[in-house]
């Protein structure tokens, strides 16, 4: 019995140096062009919705494209780093992470409700807040849920505005604070009280009240923050070099070109209009301030 | 003579009572320190939808689900063979304290950290996957070879012409002695590595994880419940096709299938190394500049007081209660994979069911016992915090019980199948008093001894449950991954990596001290 293991053993090993080897023969074709987008919300039909992107894509472009689906904000930025995927669809702040990782890489394109984005601030009926035009100053002490750590709508931003209208940090006002991981959840937690208080996107909360997801006797919004750039297009500064010397604008106008309604559903927005790296200076200076980002960097 | 074994029975008995008592004082002290305050609204709602969902399996789309499978299966196997391979290598210098050390620094380091570290080089690749689970267990595996290697009986090895340990000694004195708990314990390993392939798909990797939660948080409950039940077939129906015989074919089919492989970039590989993980204030430094140091101490210092402070008292506190809670629930859960317990009315009355090995096999009811054990180390913890935090609100009481409920269930599981090895007298008691008076003292050495086990497995599943904003030294490792300093998630791990390498050592003096087998024959 011994000699037969011995035997798979020296087997195992070289199957598995064998496939090894070759897998460094196999360099998967850099000339397919990749993009990704952050999981932020409805994440089961993200494949369906970007594919459709990627064929679109193609269409315009004469070129393979492909959509990875990544499972975290994080995930994103590290596959454009590394240049996985040369192109994606990032929030504020993931976006300003990304472009500070690969120097060179641009914001080429945003959608036109980006400009002017914000967050609710939504309450459980039981915490006895009641919406307000300025910011309520009650929900200190109380327990508070974010979104996920790397979102601009879930995190940065209502954490800016927490502590700059309160004058300390989230973990210090709160009795408790969570990272609940997505928009989503973060509604459902407040719906049901888990958290008497959270920071959700508003795109998302409108689009699950439209779908009758919400109990709004439940949960209300008590607040909106001032409105912030958001989500945008970012593509690496080295496209160029592998496409052709014109393909970053061929890119930028295949994108701000796109206007079949059902395409526009996947982000969802009405309409991409142009964009650059300074619009997003606010989310740097607010993720320096927040901590999120050093400002040597 | 007697006297002096009686004796030294009664203090070794008091040596584990006391032992037990410091570590209930210990949970009782830190749960005065932790807040475990009830405050949820109405959880019903939520809990309704997630029932429904658990009635009403819905598969979305059978490609997914059965890749997802086979990619879960296969990480798996891979993993597990790998790192039986690396860890006997690892185990046969198990007596440097230097090798005990570097296995309890990789396996302090939980499966998705792993997989985030090989991600910044290989992406989101077959080789991260296998790796992520390779180098954890191979750690885990060598610490429960080495100490199986140390516990065989010494009389063959005595019996030898030659004393002097060496190669031969090795393997016809040592090995023979250990291969049957070995191979046991590797499959048992390999049910635990298919957990922990599906939980790698929380962040990308193709496998049940990765649409499981994706179908949680958006609250898909249908389509969640679907991939669960898949992933518990696959771990309860292990035993029916996973046979020794056909290892092999399999290995080569997954090996074929899913071929570990990635485009390693060695400028990212580089980068990783010579930037990445270097501490901030010293990237591009003259290192010895006293201005450099000093801005690493400082640096140090707000790190320190931040991150590395609260997180190791969080981290201690939280697996302190939940490592005591474990047990009481595993004391409580093993008899439902006992056959003491569960056991057929017809065979307990003729009073022989100890000599019908062959028959316990088909008792059904000892079968639903371990099935509800299955469920219940197959919940995610980060599921079961979920569904704690919507009863009872944010506080360390949700992940108490997540920590609880999934590690009493793997030991009250492995408790259970300990009690197979006892045989009773018979006219031995049944029930209650069997429990308390025959199978609790027989197998209180063995318990102590799996819970000390699973105490670094504790602490460093603290790590996921960040839904809870519980701040854990995970919890900031995983915050430093989000925010891309891989310096300061280096250094955190290090710390982690401390703790642990100090738990392991001391539940190693326990183990000498009370004379406990970490690992029990039977297993």
């Amino acid at each position: 019995m011994r000699i037969q293991l011995l035997r798979s053993f020296i087997a195992l090993t070289l199957l598995f140096i064998t496939s090894i080897s070759t897998a460094s023969s196999l360099e998967s074709s850099t000339k397919t062009f990749v993009f990704s987008a952050i999981p932020d919300q409805d994440e089961a039909n993200l494949q369906e919705r970007f594919d459709k992107v990627a064929r679109y894509l193609e269409n315009q472009l004469g070129i393979k494209v492909r959509y990875i689906p990544v499972k975290s904000y994080a995930a994103a930025v590290t596959a454009f780093r590394n240049n996985q995927v040369q192109l994606a669809w990032f929030g504020g702040l993931s976006g300003v992470q990304a472009r500070r990782l690969v120097p060179g890489s641009q914001a080429i394109a945003q959608g036109t409700e980006d400009p002017f984005f914000t967050s609710y601030i939504i309450a459980h009926s039981s915490s006895g807040l009641a919406p307000r035009e300025d910011f309520p100053a009650a929900i200190a002490g109380k327990t508070f849920t974010f979104g996920s750590k790397g979102s601009t709508s879930g995190r940065l931003m209502p954490e800016y505005y927490i502590r700059e209208n309160l004058g300390d940090t989230p973990d210090n006002l709160f009795s408790k604070v969570g990272y609940s991981g997505d928009h989503s959840r973060t509604i459902a937690l407040v719906q049901s009280g888990a958290y008497q208080v959270g920071a959700v996107n508003y795109k998302v909360w409108d689009k699950q009240l439209a779908a009758g997801k919400i109990d709004r006797d439940k949960v209300k919004v008590i607040w909106r923050t001032p409105s912030y750039p958001d989500y945008q297009w970012t593509v690496r500064g080295d496209v160029n070099d592998s496409w052709g010397p014109d393909f970053q604008a061929r890119l930028t106008q295949a994108l701000l070109q796109m206007d079949d309604p059902d395409l526009l559903a996947s982000f969802p927005r009405s309409g991409f209009i142009a964009a650059d790296n300074q619009l997003y200076q606010p989310i740097v200076d607010t993720a320096i301030t927040v901590g999120i980002i050093d400002a040597d960097q | 003579m007697a006297l002096s074994a009686n004796r030294s029975i009664a203090s070794s008995a008091s040596a584990l009572r006391n032992i037990s008592l410091w570590f209930a004082v210990s949970a009782l002290l830190c749960l005065v320190l932790v807040d475990i305050q009830i405050s949820s609204a109405d959880p019903w709602a939520e809990l309704a939808r997630m029932t429904a969902g658990a009635l009403s399996p819905s598969v979305w789309s059978w490609p997914t689900l059965l890749s997802g499978l086979a990619n879960t299966f296969a990480f798996a196997l891979q993993g597990v063979t790998l790192a039986a391979i690396a860890g006997f290598v690892l185990a046969l210098g198990y007596r440097f304290a230097l090798i005990r050390a570097f296995c309890a620094f990789v396996r302090s380091i939980h499966e998705l950290f792993w997989a985030l570290l090989f991600m910044q080089v290989a992406g989101l690749s077959s080789l991260t996957g296998l790796l992520a689970i390779a180098i954890p267990y191979a750690g885990t595996l060598a610490k429960i070879y080495g100490e199986l290697f140390e516990e065989v009986d010494p009389a063959p090895a005595n019996n030898l012409p030659h004393r002097e340990p060496g190669l031969s000694h090795f393997f016809y004195a040592v090995l023979p002695l250990a291969w049957r708990s070995m191979a046991t314990y590797t499959s048992y390993r390999f049910e635990c590595a298919i957990r922990s392939s599906a939980i790698l798909g929380f962040v990308g990797l193709p496998t049940l994880g990765f649409h499981l939660e994706t179908a949680l948080s958006d609250g898909h409950y249908s389509e969640a419940a679907a991939f669960f039940y898949a992933l518990l077939l696959l771990i309860g129906t292990l035993r029916l096709w996973l046979h020794k015989r056909l290892l092999p074919v399999y290995l080569v089919a997954v090996f074929y299938y899913l071929p570990p492989q990635a485009t390693i970039s060695w400028q990212l590989l580089v980068r990783f190394v010579s930037e990445d993980i270097v501490p901030a204030p010293l990237r591009g430094e003259a290192l010895w500049n006293g201005e450099t140091i000093s801005h690493f101490a400082q640096w140090f210092n707000l790190l320190w007081q931040q991150q590395i402070w609260p997180g190791l008292f969080n981290t201690v506190l939280l697996g302190q209660i939940s490592l005591v809670f474990t047990g009481l629930l595993a004391l409580a859960l093993l008899p439902l994979n006992s056959p003491l317990f569960m056991r057929p009315r017809r065979l307990i009355s003729r009073g022989r069911f100890m000599s019908h090995g062959r028959l316990m096999d088909r008792n059904w009811k000892r079968g639903i016992g371990d099935s509800i054990l299955i469920l219940l180390r197959t919940l995610p913890e980060y599921l079961l915090a979920f569904i704690g935090l919507l009863i009872f609100g944010p506080s360390m009481l949700p992940a108490i019980l997540a920590l609880g409920i999934h590690n009493g269930a793997i030991i009250g599981h492995l408790l259970g199948r300990y009690t197979e090895e006892l045989s009773l007298r018979a006219d031995a008691n049944s029930g209650v008093t069997l429990y308390f008076y025959e199978v609790l003292p027989r197998i209180y050495r063995q318990f102590l001894a799996f819970l000390f086990y699973r105490w670094e497995v504790i602490l460093r599943e603290t790590a996921i449950l960040g839904i809870l904003g519980i701040a854990t030294l995970g919890f900031y490792i995983d915050s430093a991954f989000e925010t891309f300093r891989f310096d300061i998630a280096l250094l955190l791990i290090l710390v982690s990596a401390a703790l642990n390498i100090s738990v392991d050592q001391f539940a190693r003096y326990l183990r000498q001290r009370l004379q406990l087998k970490t690992v029990p024959e039977s297993l």
